[in-house]
């Protein structure tokens, strides 16, 4: 088991390098046939996540799944603040950056404009369970609909590691040196059970990207929502257990393992709410 | 017809899309009617869950392109601070409309005019300026409603009309003149990125700070523009005034009889009203402190607009301010009697 010690050695995200002008060179390439590759919605520049950031990986997720469905043209996403406030940089669609907590409002009056449209916020969990919780639960107790990305790395990451509402019991962050407990710091949130609970939420389920099964589940997830949209049945909720190496003091091979030895035990993956099949 | 329902109805007229409210005495009347006109006319209106989220709702809509609006009064206003903060900074064209009451906190429900420093000088953070507009009169609660949508589209900014309970509440009668709304290109506008552009986002982060000037300073040349075309204000007998009111929305009302009364009595007075409080009338104050002795500002505050008049004149005419507050409305014979003790205290020393 990964212990979340605090270390007095401070980590730091890696810098971004610049990638240079030519990848490969295109000799020979004729000989192979290319069975993936980076979805044309992805801008081609490098990431500034830190090594092992699960953000990354889940960026390139929708932009597969945006290119996949072919609605790059009508699919408009709104960024969080957090560490993803820089998702328009890399998602080639047109894209909002809400004040924090507030994506869930700026997409509501996008997707009520136009409703022909997708739209879809990615959130963090500072952003989503703490500053934004109301903006989220009305959005989806009105049946908002849009899809709601709601990574969940029980840790304020920009900042660098302050607890959540999210952090698990115990956890240690640098606002819960000592661990979090419940009299001094509260009780760990499940946002995405308590959002299951509201009439207007259609699909909620909770997945993560520790793995090649579980990145095909979220990919699968998220197509899943995507399609809902044009339904007009309510909102979906993607929740995302993300990795995050930096603020969890941890190797990207020990955060894998941590979510599966610990997160898991307070945040079970799998589906939590599922629209019900149409009596036709 | 009430000031509120006018404006509400304006917007009607005006082409809005959409409005996002939550309600709050003195205007809940803008939400009510449009929750009853716009629906009729497939278009958006949303109540929602607080004024953080109205406001952000007005975000989302400008930024997708479309003629949004939110109303709310002082308290509300304030909660919406942080959103305006951010339309500015991402420049966002929408309508905020703030029938004042009288603070601070949650103060009363009466009219006031405290909310000057916070319309005009900021309100949120970071430097940026709002296009601030003050009706005086039910008619002008929807003439402003045009301006404030057209001027927010040209120069990208959000514009407030800074009103008050008594003119959103009063009742008069009001010709909604043809208007058709201008066809503003919106190239910016995040509605789906087609094959033949790039990617739009909207967005007021611009981390390196040499960007972040770059903007700011941008945004300043914009502001100047505005100081530059879009001052607008009205007189009444100043051609031969010895003394000046200066009063913007209901106390200026009060102050066109106060002006009546004193001209009766012999004193020669008159009264500058600023339409726009941002662009402010700095230049035709200043022409007009070489021709008074005195100036007085007839505020619904303890004396706030007072400062832009004194930057206005500039040490060159005493500058002196009268206000009631709580929502207490002085009556023009008040007015009167003080410019009277004024004129003789000055004229003693």
């Amino acid at each position: 088991m990964v212990s979340l010690m605090q270390t007095d050695e401070l980590l730091l995200p890696a810098t971004a390098v610049e990638a240079p002008d030519t990848v490969c060179a295109p000799v020979e390439e004729e000989e192979y046939e290319v069975v993936y590759q980076r979805p044309h919605t992805l801008v081609e520049r490098s990431m500034h996540y830190c090594p092992g950031c699960a953000h990354s990986l889940v960026h390139k997720l929708l932009m597969e799944v945006v290119e996949e469905l072919g609605i790059q043209e009508q699919t408009i996403g709104v960024a969080p603040v957090g560490c993803s406030v820089f998702a328009y940089d890399y998602m080639d669609i047109d894209m909002q950056e809400a004040a924090h907590g507030r994506a869930a409002a700026v997409a509501t009056a996008i997707r009520r404009l136009m409703p022909d449209r997708y739209v879809f916020t990615y959130q963090g969990d500072g952003d989503l369970a703490a500053i934004g919780i109301a903006e989220t639960i009305h959005a989806v107790n009105r049946g908002e609909n849009i899809l709601i990305v709601f990574m969940n790395n029980a840790v304020y990451g920009m900042t660098s590691g302050q607890m959540a509402p999210t952090t698990l019991a115990g956890m240690k962050t640098t606002t819960s040196p000592y661990g979090r407990n419940q009299p001094m710091h509260g009780n760990t949130m499940k946002v995405s059970e308590l959002l299951a609970q509201l009439p207007g939420a259609y699909y909620v389920t909770r997945q993560a990207v520790n793995s090649a099964n579980a990145v095909r589940r979220t990919k699968k997830a998220l197509l899943n929502a995507f399609k809902y949209q044009p339904q007009h049945k309510g909102t979906c909720i993607v929740e995302i257990l993300a990795n995050c190496p930096s603020n969890w003091r941890m190797t990207p091979v020990e955060t894998s393992k941590f979510i599966d030895e610990e997160m898991v035990k307070t945040f079970p993956l799998g589906d939590i709410k599922v629209p019900k099949p149409e009596t036709v | 017809m009430k000031g509120n329902e006018a404006l509400a109805e304006a917007a009607i007229r005006a082409g809005c899309d959409a409005y996002f409210g939550y309600p709050i005495t003195p205007q809940s009347e803008v939400l009510e009617y449009l929750a009853r006109e716009m629906p009729l006319r497939n278009r958006i209106v949303l109540q929602a869950e607080s004024e953080v989220a109205s406001i952000n709702m007005v975000y989302g809509g400008a930024g997708a392109g479309f003629r949004v609006m939110t109303s709310s009064s002082s308290p509300g206003i304030s909660l919406m601070q942080e959103g305006i903060s951010y339309m500015a900074g991402a420049e966002l064209p929408a309508l905020i409309v703030n029938v004042n009451r009288a603070g601070p906190g949650l103060g009363t429900i009466q009219p006031g005019q405290g909310d000057y420093f916070q319309a005009t000088k900021g309100g949120g953070h970071g430097d940026y300026r709002l296009i601030v507009l003050a009706p005086a009169s039910v008619q002008e609660m929807a003439d402003h409603v045009y301006l404030g949508f057209d001027m927010a589209d040209k120069y990208r900014n959000p514009v407030m009309i800074l009103s008050d309970g008594a003119i959103g509440q009063m009742m008069e009668k009001v010709r909604f003149y043809d208007y058709t709304p201008p066809t503003t290109p919106k190239p910016w506008a995040t509605v789906g990125k087609p094959a033949t552009r790039g990617r739009n986002y909207i967005t007021s982060l611009h981390i390196q700070p040499e960007q972040m000037e770059l903007h700011n300073n941008r945004l300043e040349a914009k502001f100047n523009e505005i100081r530059n075309n879009e001052v607008r204000f009205d007189e009444m007998e100043t051609e031969d005034a010895e003394f000046l009111f200066i009063a913007y929305g209901l106390s200026s009302r009060i102050c066109r009889k106060a002006v009546e009364l004193a001209r009766e009595k012999g004193i020669r007075v008159g009264l500058l009203r600023p339409i726009t409080l941002f662009p402010y009338p700095y230049e035709r104050l200043g022409i007009l402190a070489q021709q008074t002795k005195l100036m007085l500002t007839v505020e619904l505050n303890s004396g706030q607009m007072i400062e832009d008049v004194r930057l206005a004149v500039n040490g060159k005419v005493p500058v002196f301010h009268y206000g009631r507050m709580g929502g207490i409305v002085p009556t023009p014979e008040e007015i009167v009697h003080h410019l009277e003790n004024l004129i003789g205290i000055t004229h003693a020393n």
